[in-house]
């Protein structure tokens, strides 16, 4: 579970965090929306330890993270996964590579364990048969899948996507869902997703946090999102006619 | 008066930010040598710079090497008119030109564009798609993982100057015997006469010193950028500059202090 308390960031006169609070329990799928320039980013980035908070702290099982020492701010981030958005894979190692990576620096396994491992994340992820390739070889959402691999190997105990649908059909999009969802129920780790795809907030969203101008503005699950009458979380994501359609129907439904 | 504080307040800004640079440049050389990455992981990474780095530069360095020499030579027998002066004075010139001047610092400003520039938009081009925080965020100190080997891999560096003196003192005998300037006798007794081993010493010195700096600046420029691919390439023009400018002040610094 992590637990995140008055989170404060600020770039210089910019303050880009204004002071969130929430937590994310162990075993659920959380997202992170809100439109572009809200926050998003500068808040996952806090919560992987890329940006310090200038005020208010995050807690990660009851360890919070800025009381901790080196070695084990060290270790907790091998406790964590990331899914970039652009998928961040080394581009000089094959994608049998870049997922062996981790195992690689931080283990001290032999190679057929680690060989053994990379496979049955590979299977996982169904993309054993391009295991030889690189990533300028392999499609958009065989890079993402790449990334979750990658993400996973190490049985971590948090899983950070940053945007993971981006530039991917909707078809692949919902693959790339469903296989997060999977793998967090699989694996009952915390999972946490910064998105704007609308699909993953109505199919994947156990909980959602909606951010605005830096404040927490809304929060809760995929089925209460479709009651809330927040107004700044129905304009977001109501935003397409075919959403408002779908609410519409949705509250005739329920009526 | 407004107009002079604002000018005077922008240049110190200007200032500001140089030192600002140094600084950082010299933070991001102590974080290089701070957590090391296991070493059968260095130990391949290693390799591979040695092969792109020291390597793949052999065939430029030899290439402008050999003509350099050669045309060294030419213009020292074209500005021997005296009929006083001997002939083996070309061979002595062509070799202290190459071995104190041409084969480390020329070379290195030659490095500075080739390898310089190729460490900028490597690391740049990390930077851009976020593969130094995947690094990061995999708990990896990314300054040594990617610094650190092309900083040793460059300690080689002095084997292709080696080279360079070599090929470049060829270079001269085959312009200056072929051509007509000299005969072949001179110009072997040229680059014997008054030999002394310390020059070579300080050619290797030079090389070394230059190695880190042609290892280290592009290296800062390209991790430290911000923006997308045009930045990249901003990025890797700045650092040719900035490794040009230090390969040329500490050429100046080594060269008063150990020779003069």
């Amino acid at each position: 579970m992590i637990e995140v308390n008055n989170l404060h960031k600020s770039f210089g006169e910019a303050h880009i965090l204004k002071g969130v609070t929430t937590d994310f329990e162990k075993g659920k799928t959380n997202l992170i929306i809100g439109q572009s320039g809200s926050g998003k980013t500068v808040f996952l980035k806090c919560l992987l330890g890329l940006f310090t908070p200038d005020e208010g702290y995050i807690s990660y099982n009851g360890n919070i993270y800025n009381d901790l020492s080196p070695d084990e701010k060290r270790n907790l981030r091998q406790e964590m996964g990331m899914v970039f958005q652009g998928s961040a894979l080394f581009d000089s190692l094959t994608v049998e590579g870049n997922v062996m990576f981790p195992l690689e620096m931080f283990t001290k396994q032999s190679k057929s364990e680690m060989q053994d491992r990379v496979n049955t994340v590979l299977k996982r992820v169904n993309l054993i048969d391009a295991h030889h390739k690189y990533p300028s070889e392999i499609s958009g959402g065989m890079q993402k899948r790449v990334a979750i691999a990658r993400a996973i190997v190490m049985n971590p105990k948090y899983l950070f996507c940053d945007e993971p649908n981006s530039g991917l059909d909707p078809k692949t999009a919902i693959l790339i869902d469903n296989l997060i969802l999977e793998i967090t129920q699989e694996y009952d780790i915390t999972t946490i997703i910064n998105t704007h795809d609308m699909n993953s907030v109505m199919e994947i969203g156990e909980k959602i946090l909606f951010l605005k101008n830096g404040h927490k503005e809304w929060e809760g699950t995929n089925k209460e999102i479709f009651k809330t009458d927040n107004k700044a979380v129905t304009d977001f994501v109501y935003s397409s006619e075919l959403f408002k359609k779908v609410r519409q129907m949705y509250i005739e439904e329920r009526n | 008066m407004r107009v002079n504080i604002i000018i005077f307040t922008n240049r110190s800004l200007f200032y500001m930010n140089y030192i600002a640079s140094i600084g950082s440049y010299f933070i991001m050389i102590k974080e290089v040598f701070r957590k090391p990455t296991k070493w059968s992981i260095m130990k391949k990474l290693i390799l591979k710079e040695i092969d792109e780095l020291v390597f793949g530069s052999l065939g430029i360095i030899i290439f402008i090497s050999f003509f350099i020499g050669g045309v060294v030579t030419i213009q020292t027998a074209l500005n021997l008119t005296n009929p006083l002066i001997p002939e083996s004075l070309i061979g002595f010139a062509a070799r202290q030109s190459v071995i104190l001047e041409f084969a480390p610092t020329f070379t290195s400003i030659i490095m500075a564009g080739k390898v310089g520039s190729y460490i900028t938009s490597s690391i740049g081009t990390m930077r851009v798609t976020e593969q130094i925080d995947a690094l990061e965020v995999m708990g990896v100190n990314s300054l040594n993982y990617l610094v650190f080997p092309k900083i040793i891999a460059l300690m080689l560096y002095p084997f292709a100057i080696a080279i360079a003196m070599y090929v470049g003192i060829f270079g001269g005998w085959i312009a200056g015997v072929f051509g007509g300037f000299t005969t072949s006798a001179s110009f072997i007794e040229g680059i014997q006469l008054d030999f002394i081993p310390y020059h070579v010493t300080y050619a290797f010195i030079k090389s070394i010193i230059f190695a880190f700096v042609i290892a280290t600046i592009p290296s800062f420029h390209g991790y430290f950028m911000k923006g997308g691919a045009l930045e990249v390439g901003k990025a890797s023009t700045t650092a040719f500059v900035w490794t040009s400018v230090a390969i040329i002040i500490l050429n100046y610094i080594l060269t008063q202090l150990l020779l003069g």
